[in-house]
Order: C-alpha cells, then structure tokens, then sequence
C-alpha cells in the first residue's frame, strides 16, 4: 500500500508504477462531461479557487446533501455532506483529458473503466497517472470524503457536474495508467484477448 | 384494494425498492465472498473485492444505496387475477417509486430522451418498466432488478452466424459469443460479473428473457442439462481470461451465467447477453392481497 499526500509533485507520481494501491490524501476535484467540455473549449476556473495545477481531478457526479451549519459570523452559511461519490466511467472524457492533463499541469485522475491511448500518452509526457477507482463502492468512498470545501460552478455546470472541492482520506484507489507509458487496460485487454483465442482453439477440437 | 389496503400495499412496494437498493441479497453476497477467497492476498483484485465487501456492509447499515448509479427500475410482477385493478396498482408502483426517490433510496436517475431533462421523479416513458402478469393465486409476487448503466452499456445481442467471432448455429458458437461478450466488456461493467443470458427470440424477447434470468438465484441449477453444463463452463472458461475484479486481473471475472433458450424463427437466432454488475441489486416479496410483506423471496 502507496500512502500518496499532498502536494501532489510531479516526483511522487512519477514514482508510482502500474498496479500499485494507493490510498490519496488532500484535495481532489470532481470533474466530469461538462466540466471537461468547458475547460478543452479554452475556459478556466479562477486560480484561487479552483487551482488545477499539481491536481488531481475525480470523475464522479457525488450526490450532496445541503446542510444548514453557522459560520462564525453568526450568518447562515452552506455546508455540504456527500452521501454517495462512486466513481463515473471515464472513456467519455477521453477526447479532452490529454489537452487539459498538459495545459493545466494535472497531476492524477480519478475514474473508472480506464482510458485511451491519448491519455496514457499525456500520462507520460508530462507526468500525470489514472487511478481507477472500485466501481459502485459509492459508500467506502463517500466514508473517504472527509470534507466538503467548497464548490464552484453550480450554478453554470448543475449539482453532479460542478467542480466539487473534496479533502479525502485514505481513499483506496488502483493506478492503472503510470507516468512511464504503462497501460494496465492495454495490458489486460491482450491478455485476455490471446486467453480467449486459446480457448476459443480448445473449444474445436 | 380497500383505502387501507392501498396504503400498506404502498409502503410495502417503497419497503422493496428500500431493500433493494441497499442490500444485496445473501446468495449474491456469498458469492462475492467466494470470488474474494480465491484471489490472492497482495493483489490489486483482492484489494478490490475488499472495497466491494466493505462497501456491501456499509450501505446495508446505513440503509443507503450500494451504488449510487441506482439504476433502471425494473420489476417483475404477478398479481392475482381476481381482484386486482390494474390500473390503481401501477398507480401506486409509480407513486412508490417517486417516494423511494424523495427518501433517497433512488438517485434522480431518469431522463428524458430527447429534452435531456431530468425531472428528478424517475417517472417517465419506461420509467419504472413494469412487467407484469395476472395470475391464480391470491398474493402478489413483486420482484424488482436495479440494472446499473455501465453494466448495461456492455451487454451484447449476436446474430448467428456471426464470422467476426466465428460463432455457428449450434451451442459451441453461443458460447463463444458469450465468452466473447466477456472479454469485450473488460471490467468498464464493475465485474465482477453476472450474466443472463437468452438463445433464440426475436431482438426484444431476447434481451427481456435475458434479464428474466438474472431473477434466478446464483446456486440455483438450470434443469436443461445442456444449459446447467453451459453455464458452468461458460464460468469457468471466463475466469481463465483473467480479466478480473473491475479489469484489475484476477481470477474472479464472472460470478455465474444463467442461461435459457426460447424458441425462434427458423430464419433468426440470436444470442442475447445482459450483464449484471457485481452490485447485483435483485429483490423480491410475496405480498398478501391486504397489501402485507409476507416473506421475501431472495
Ligand atoms: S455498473 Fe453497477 S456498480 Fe458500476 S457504477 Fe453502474 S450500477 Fe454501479
């Protein structure tokens, strides 16, 4: 077990290698269809709230739940609670996810089902790797989200769309895609592919 | 169905769709359990089976979803001949649903087609699908699959002859489409997996019977021998492909196969194949004619 902690440095990824379990710890930003769509049509998040680079961004559309707490001041203020944050499949950002690895300097994405060849070609260029998520443990990584701190474009982007701001703990992850050029769905996928083929010449006689 | 009646007949359905999202039934659960002992301590699919089983803990304690992709909304229904106004009755299934959504026990999950638009009830055109048959008996026979969407994307319907797999008309050829649906699907359906499975039909009798399969209980044994030895093989052949627990690698790809055959034209035979996420969301309750749970069935 990798135990990886903010700040989330080109070193510390380039350290990890495919097949690794990884338990995050720091920030994470959610980020899925419409944010993907936005940020590759040239848009940005403004850097004091939403800072991609060294990031890590999670395909995942949490479902949260408002909570009225107080601030300090007195005032009303928002406090959320995520209740379910499974990962969402990945391959539909795949057209977009290797321009915004290298114009923003993104460090790790979150998702599951894997991704393409572009985006294990930007994992190694510029340092970057694919953490697969379990798919449908939306509990085990809800329990992971230890704070809600903030969120930015509900109103443009809608409730799952918008960039979720989530300090984790121990969030229990794969690496699937290295910063070295390694694929494990390449990998899988030909392995499987000639298993079948062997199977498939048993299977005649 | 007296006012009363009516009312726990109500609270009954939202008690099934509760259930179902929440916990998954003990024969699917045992099975995960045995896909997890076999894989290898230190390994990334055994770390994987972990989460899955935490995770099957936690939301049965919580009573929250398992997954929050909840799914198609599916059920299966006999009611009793006598007696039943139909229409008052899928009234109030539609009614459970919308309050199951409220409660949580849902996702807004339902869209509209063509609009895009998610009204956040999970009423709509199909939405719930209910299938439902009169039947003898006096209670209802109420079952419900939730049926993810990523599992759904990598189900696969064969026409054979089909020369890209190299699948004739006979069952070694509905076998290797099944094997090929396999490893097609990798792990983007959250396997571990589970299969139904339908030879023969036409395209749309072939994909529900498919999901029908997926009501049978995972040790239950197909009485067509010839079915009971494919499915087993099918199983056994597909954890040789070692795709794994969310396509990690592993031994653990399928968890069963269940398999039926319906008869078809003489100029059609499909092979229609449902995959089913290892967040099996399966229920069901005999429910009394005073609108009563009397048992559940998994
Ligand atoms: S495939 Fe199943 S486990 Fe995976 S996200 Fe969909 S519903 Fe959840």
């Amino acid at each position: 077990m990798v135990v990886l902690k903010a700040p989330f440095t080109e070193e510390k990824i380039r350290a990890l290698k495919v097949g690794d379990m990884v338990e995050i710890e720091g920030l994470v930003f959610t980020g899925r269809d419409a944010v993907h769509k936005w940020l590759s049509e040239g848009n940005a998040p403004p850097k004091d709230e939403v800072d991609l680079k060294d990031s890590i961004i999670y395909h995942c559309g949490p479902v949260v739940m408002e909570k009225k707490g107080s601030a300090k001041g007195g005032g009303p203020k928002k406090k959320y609670v995520v209740t379910a944050a499974g990962p969402t499949t990945s391959t539909r950002e795949e057209p977009y996810q290797a321009g915004i690895i290298e114009r923003f300097g993104v460090k790790g994405v979150i998702g599951k089902g894997g991704m393409g060849e572009k985006t294990r070609q930007a994992c190694q260029k510029f340092g970057c790797v694919y953490f697969h998520a379990v798919g449908g443990a939306a509990q085990v990584l809800a329990e992971a989200i230890k704070d809600v701190e903030g969120v930015y474009g509900l109103e443009k982007f809608g409730s799952p769309e918008a960039i979720w701001k989530l300090r984790v703990e121990k969030f229990p992850v794969v690496v699937t895609i290295d910063a070295h050029g390694n694929s494990l769905h390449k990998d899988i996928e030909a392995t499987s592919g000639a298993a079948l083929q062997g199977i498939y010449s048993e299977l005649k006689k | 169905m007296k006012a009363a009646q009516q009312k726990k007949f109500f609270d009954s359905l939202v008690e099934v769709i509760r259930k179902t999202s929440t916990e998954l039934p003990d024969d699917v659960v045992r099975a995960i359990d045995a896909g997890k002992a076999v894989e290898s301590e230190g390994t990334s699919a055994k770390y994987a089976m972990g989460i899955i089983t935490d995770n099957i803990g936690i939301a049965k304690k919580k009573s929250q979803p398992l997954c929050q992709d909840t799914g198609s909304v599916l059920f299966f229904i006999h009611y009793p001949a006598k007696g039943t106004d139909y229409d008052a009755m899928t009234k109030l299934i539609r009614k459970a649903v919308a309050t199951a959504t409220k409660k949580g026990y849902l996702r807004q999950n339902s869209v509209d087609s063509i609009t895009g638009k998610n009204d956040g009830t999970n009423l709509g055109p199909g939405a719930p699908t209910i299938h439902a048959e009169p039947w003898k008996k006096d209670f209802f026979d109420i079952r419900l699959v939730l049926k993810g969407g990523g599992c759904e994307n990598v189900g696969a319907q064969y026409s054979l002859p089909d020369s890209r797999v190299g699948a004739g008309r006979d069952l070694l050829g509905v076998k290797k489409c099944i094997l090929d649906a396999v490893q097609q699907a990798q792990g983007k359906g959250c396997g571990p997996g589970v299969l139904g499975v339908t030879i023969g039909g036409d395209r749309a009798t072939g994909y529900l019977n498919s999901k029908e399969q997926l009501l049978r209980k995972m040790d239950d044994k197909n009485p067509d021998p010839a079915l009971a030895k494919l499915e087993a093989e099918v199983v056994e052949e597909a954890n040789r492909l070692g795709i794994g627990p969310m396509g990690f690698g592993g031994k653990t790809t399928l968890l069963g196969t269940k398999v039926s055959a319906l008869n078809r034209v003489p100029a059609s035979y499909f092979v229609s194949v449902s995959y089913m996420c290892w967040a099996y969301r399966r229920q069901g309750a005999k429910i009394s004619a005073k609108g009563e749970i009397v048992k559940w069935w998994y």
